[in-house]
């Protein structure tokens, strides 16, 4: 009940596209998108946010990833990770 | 045997006899010694020779210098043999008396031990004779004699000759003859050994060479593949959704990610300040010379001499086609009074093409003179055009379509052709431009509609609406393709407005007997589309709308109108630049059968937005509503007008990016009017010295508009830069500009056809600050408009409240 509405709340901000929980496998528990395109953002944010964990922490081993953020020409894709899941947020920008 | 005198012999017994020495009778022990005559063995060895018991001494006994030679009976063998001979004098001698001496010695011998030792006297060496034994040879051979004796020289030279000065110089010796002899080696054949056998030693190595290689991973492969996606089952989903881990999740990281997402919202970080600036330098930076450049100008002998151009179209796919309607040359009295028709030629639209100028591409047969016309924007091969005796006219060019797109030249002018496979019955293009005379195909209409319902004056402006759905037979609505235009709207300025409809099918399966009866009856050319015969002039109207006063009885006599749906045609004019072939109709063709008008005609207006703008003849601007009586063919207005323009309605345009505003423009002034505010124009120009003939909003930036005039110029306005006059003008031709097109044909170069009274169509280049927005100019424009809104409503305002001040005053 309090997860559906945090993700409610966070899904009603401004210009937000779409919104997708990740399990640590990388498969979507709970999307707003359609089925192919939520697969294909899970596959390919999953690992890209593996591989900036990674790098986080071989720099640093104390250090670990906390947001990841990916800004392109059309809208903003920010991904919030943790120990198991992954939440993430398509947002188009303000005009 | 050592000693060199004795020589040991062997007597035999005839030698004993001989010479008398017989063993134990001559000779005995005691007597051993025998004295032989040294002739007598000579004698001996000359009678017996080799015989001779001397043969051996033979040598000996000849050098015997003595006569007599001892020979000595060796009783002992002390020698070897019996006797002996002694070689020597002395030694015989020694012999012989030795042993008397011997024994005299003995005997004194014996006396001297008996008596006491004597001292010998003392004799000193005595000197003997050096007996030589050889060595003095040796000593001869060792000592160094010279041989030679030796030779002296004396060498003397001159005194002063010492200690000269003297140069040295090098001399080859090979230079001066015979200054050197030589001797030269050669090879001697006595000396040369042939070695007939040589040894030799061989080994074998292996030669090593060191090389290496490494394989290159030419592509990565993949190790596995996956085909489908994992997914979760509902059931996990809702395990996974319930759990705990998900709410702690949740709670940890919303928070970051509400703050991310009010960062985006509240500054837009995709914009780019950089590009923004460089927009706006480019926008106010040089003026090009010519805004206007003239392209092409089109004129045609035969159609278009002494006639005034009515209008003009682009083709909405075709790049490079324009057509072009034309009438007769009114004057200006004769214009208020339409009637005077004199069709001495045959009218018709010309289809020109950028790639011949001289010649129209295609010709459109018309009943009359044509005021004005459209391409249908969902299929430009139907054309509506509307008469100056009130009908409408329409033609089907599908079958010349080719023809048409064939000739369409690419940017830089240069024609190409198709291949001609497609439809071998059309004339090659090059060949029908080589045969200069003939003329272009000449299509005539499909449609015609009925002289009793059309306008009583000319159609003096038609429009395509576009359907959103229409009833088929079974009552089943169904989604048309959006902006398959169905249906026109006409005005004229008898005082109606009239909305027609394109009912014919297309179905395929219309019985072939049928067709043929229909022709028969209609006794109609085959080369007209079977479909739409049955409406040759019995095309009627689907509503008509009687613009008047319901109040004052004043009717209006509209000359232009603007209905709020015409704004499909633009949205579709941009995608028709990515757009080559037109939209295949879908096999359930947009076109169906007839059914009752009245039921037909209320769905349609439903979906209409019941407002509408309207330039009448006399100058006004009408904004109505209007309403739907049901079950009268009829509708009413509601209306507001206001007169703005001293002459004729010429244009009456929406922009075409601004739905609620209008652009009117007639005799000496322009006006631009917002839905809504019914108070007045937002802006008005002043009058101008000529009149305004004709006007187009500019179809890529928001806030130009072109405007014809009577003096062949045509005047830029934008609003951005400057509201009280134009921003350029150009002069184009000398008469009076009837009719303006603008064109957008690729995004490099926009087009605006302009057309003269004299039938002169010139095409010009719009340059690229007039056709390029800026970024924002949108925004402005918006702006602009509203200002000027709000600038009417605090005229107001202080209008009613002078009014009521007055009317306060005036009570008092």
């Amino acid at each position: 009940a309090e997860v559906e509405e945090t993700l409610k709340r966070i899904q009603a901000h401004k210009g937000v596209i779409a919104t997708m929980v990740v399990n640590a496998e990388g498969i979507p528990i709970r999307t707003t998108l359609d089925n192919s395109t939520t697969v294909q953002y899970a596959g390919l944010l999953h690992q890209l946010t593996m591989k900036a964990r990674s790098t986080v922490r071989d720099i640093d081993p104390q250090n670990d990833l906390t947001f990841l953020r990916i800004r392109s020409k059309k809208h903003e894709i920010m991904i919030a990770p943790d120990k198991e899941y992954l939440l993430i947020v398509v947002q188009n920008p303000c005009e | 045997i050592g000693h060199p005198e004795i020589f040991p012999l062997v007597f035999t017994t005839k030698t004993q006899e001989i010479f008398n020495c017989r063993v134990l009778e001559d000779v005995t022990e005691e007597n051993c010694f025998k004295l032989i005559k040294k002739e007598d063995i000579i004698q001996d060895l000359k009678t017996r020779a080799a015989i001779s018991d001397f043969h051996p001494v033979k040598k000996v006994v000849l050098e015997y210098p003595g006569e007599e030679l001892l020979v000595v009976f060796d009783a002992n063998f002390e020698y070897g043999q019996n006797f002996y001979l002694i070689a020597s004098e002395e030694a015989k001698e020694n012999l012989l008396k030795p042993p008397e001496a011997t024994e005299e010695k003995e005997e004194e011998k014996e006396e001297n031990e008996e008596a006491t030792l004597e001292v010998q006297p003392y004799k000193p060496p005595v000197h003997k004779p050096w007996v030589s034994l050889g060595s003095e040879k040796e000593v001869e051979d060792e000592s160094v004699k010279d041989t030679v004796p030796k030779i002296k020289y004396r060498i003397s030279r001159v005194r002063r000759k010492f200690g000269a000065p003297i140069t040295f110089t090098d001399k080859n010796a090979s230079h001066v003859k015979d200054s050197y002899i030589e001797c030269t080696s050669y090879q001697d054949k006595a000396f040369s050994i042939k070695m007939l056998e040589k040894n030799i030693g061989m080994q074998m190595v292996p030669k090593v060479r060191e090389a290496s290689t490494q394989t290159k991973w030419t592509y990565p492969k993949n190790a596995a593949t996956q085909y489908f996606p994992r997914e979760l089952s509902n059931e996990e989903r809702e395990k996974s959704l319930s759990s705990e881990k998900l709410k702690e999740f949740f709670t940890s990281v919303h928070l970051r990610m509400e703050i991310a997402l009010q960062q985006n919202e509240i500054m837009n970080a995709f914009f780019d300040d950089w590009k923004a600036l460089a927009e706006d330098e480019s926008s106010s930076g040089g003026k090009p010379d010519v805004y206007l450049k003239a392209y092409q100008s089109f004129t045609d002998l035969h159609y278009l001499k002494d006639r005034t151009i009515s209008c003009v179209c682009w083709h909405p796919t075709i790049y490079g086609i324009i057509a072009v309607s034309s009438r007769e040359q009114l004057f200006y009295e004769e214009e208020v009074n339409l009637s005077v028709k004199s069709v001495l030629q045959q009218s018709v639209i010309l289809f020109l093409s950028f790639s011949d100028t001289i010649h129209p591409q295609l010709m459109l047969e018309c009943p009359e003179d044509i005021y004005c016309f459209q391409f249908s924007p969902s299929d430009p091969n139907i054309i509506v055009a509307g008469c100056i005796n009130g009908q409408i006219v329409l033609w089907d060019i599908s079958q010349h379509e080719e023809n048409l797109q064939s000739t369409k030249p690419d940017a830089d002018g240069v024609k190409m052709s198709d291949t001609d496979t497609v439809n071998p019955s059309v004339p090659n293009v090059l060949q029908h431009n080589c045969m200069s005379g003939t003329d272009p195909p000449l299509v005539r209409f499909c449609t015609v509609s009925s002289i009793q319902y059309s306008h009583k004056k000319p159609v003096t402006d038609i429009h395509w609406l576009p359907d959103y759905s229409e009833a088929n037979q079974t009552d089943a609505t169904f989604e048309i393709k959006a902006g398959a235009c169905m249906q026109l709207v006409t005005c004229s300025p008898d005082c109606s407005i009239l909305f027609w409809d394109i009912p014919a099918t297309k179905l395929s399966e219309q019985p072939s007997s049928e067709k043929v009866r229909e022709q028969e009856i209609f006794g109609m050319p085959l080369d007209v589309p079977d479909t739409l015969n049955p409406l040759n002039l019995c095309w009627k109207p689907l509503i008509k709308i009687n613009l008047c006063e319901s109040d004052t009885n004043t009717e209006y006599s509209p000359v232009r109108i603007s209905l709020r749906e015409l704004h499909y045609q633009l949205k579709t004019s941009e995608k028709m630049q990515s757009l080559n072939t037109r939209e295949v109709p879908a096999k359930e063709s947009p076109y169906l059968e007839i059914n009752t008008p009245s039921s037909k005609a209320l769905k349609m207006l439903k979906n209409i937005s019941a407002s509408f703008f309207v330039g009448t003849e006399d100058g006004e601007i009408v904004y109505s509503d209007w309403k739907m009586e049901i079950e009268s063919d009829l509708a009413k207005t509601v209306s507001q007008k206001c007169t703005v323009h001293s002459e004729t309605v010429n244009t009456l345009q929406r922009s075409p990016f601004f739905k609620d505003i209008v652009l009117s423009i007639g005799g000496q002034s322009f006006a631009i009017w917002k839905e809504g505010v019914t108070t007045g124009p937002i802006l008005q120009s002043s009058c101008s010295a000529g009149r305004y003939t004709a006007g187009q909003w500019s179809l890529t930036r928001p806030g130009v508009f072109f405007i014809g005039r009577d003096d062949g110029n045509i005047d830029t306005w934008d609003l951005v830069k400057k509201t009280y006059e134009p921003s350029h003008f150009q002069n184009i031709s000398k008469s009076t500009i009837t009719f303006i097109s603008p064109c957008v044909a690729s995004p490099e170069q926009h087009f605006l056809a302009v057309s003269d009274d004299l039938g002169v169509l010139h095409v010009l280049e719009i340059c690229q600050t007039l056709s390029a927005a800026s970024r924002n100019e949108h925004a402005n424009v918006l702006d602009y408009f509203e200002r000027e809104v709000k600038y009417l409503k605090h005229c107001e305002e202080e209008f009613q409240e002078h009014q009521d001040f007055q009317a306060k005053t005036e009570s008092k």
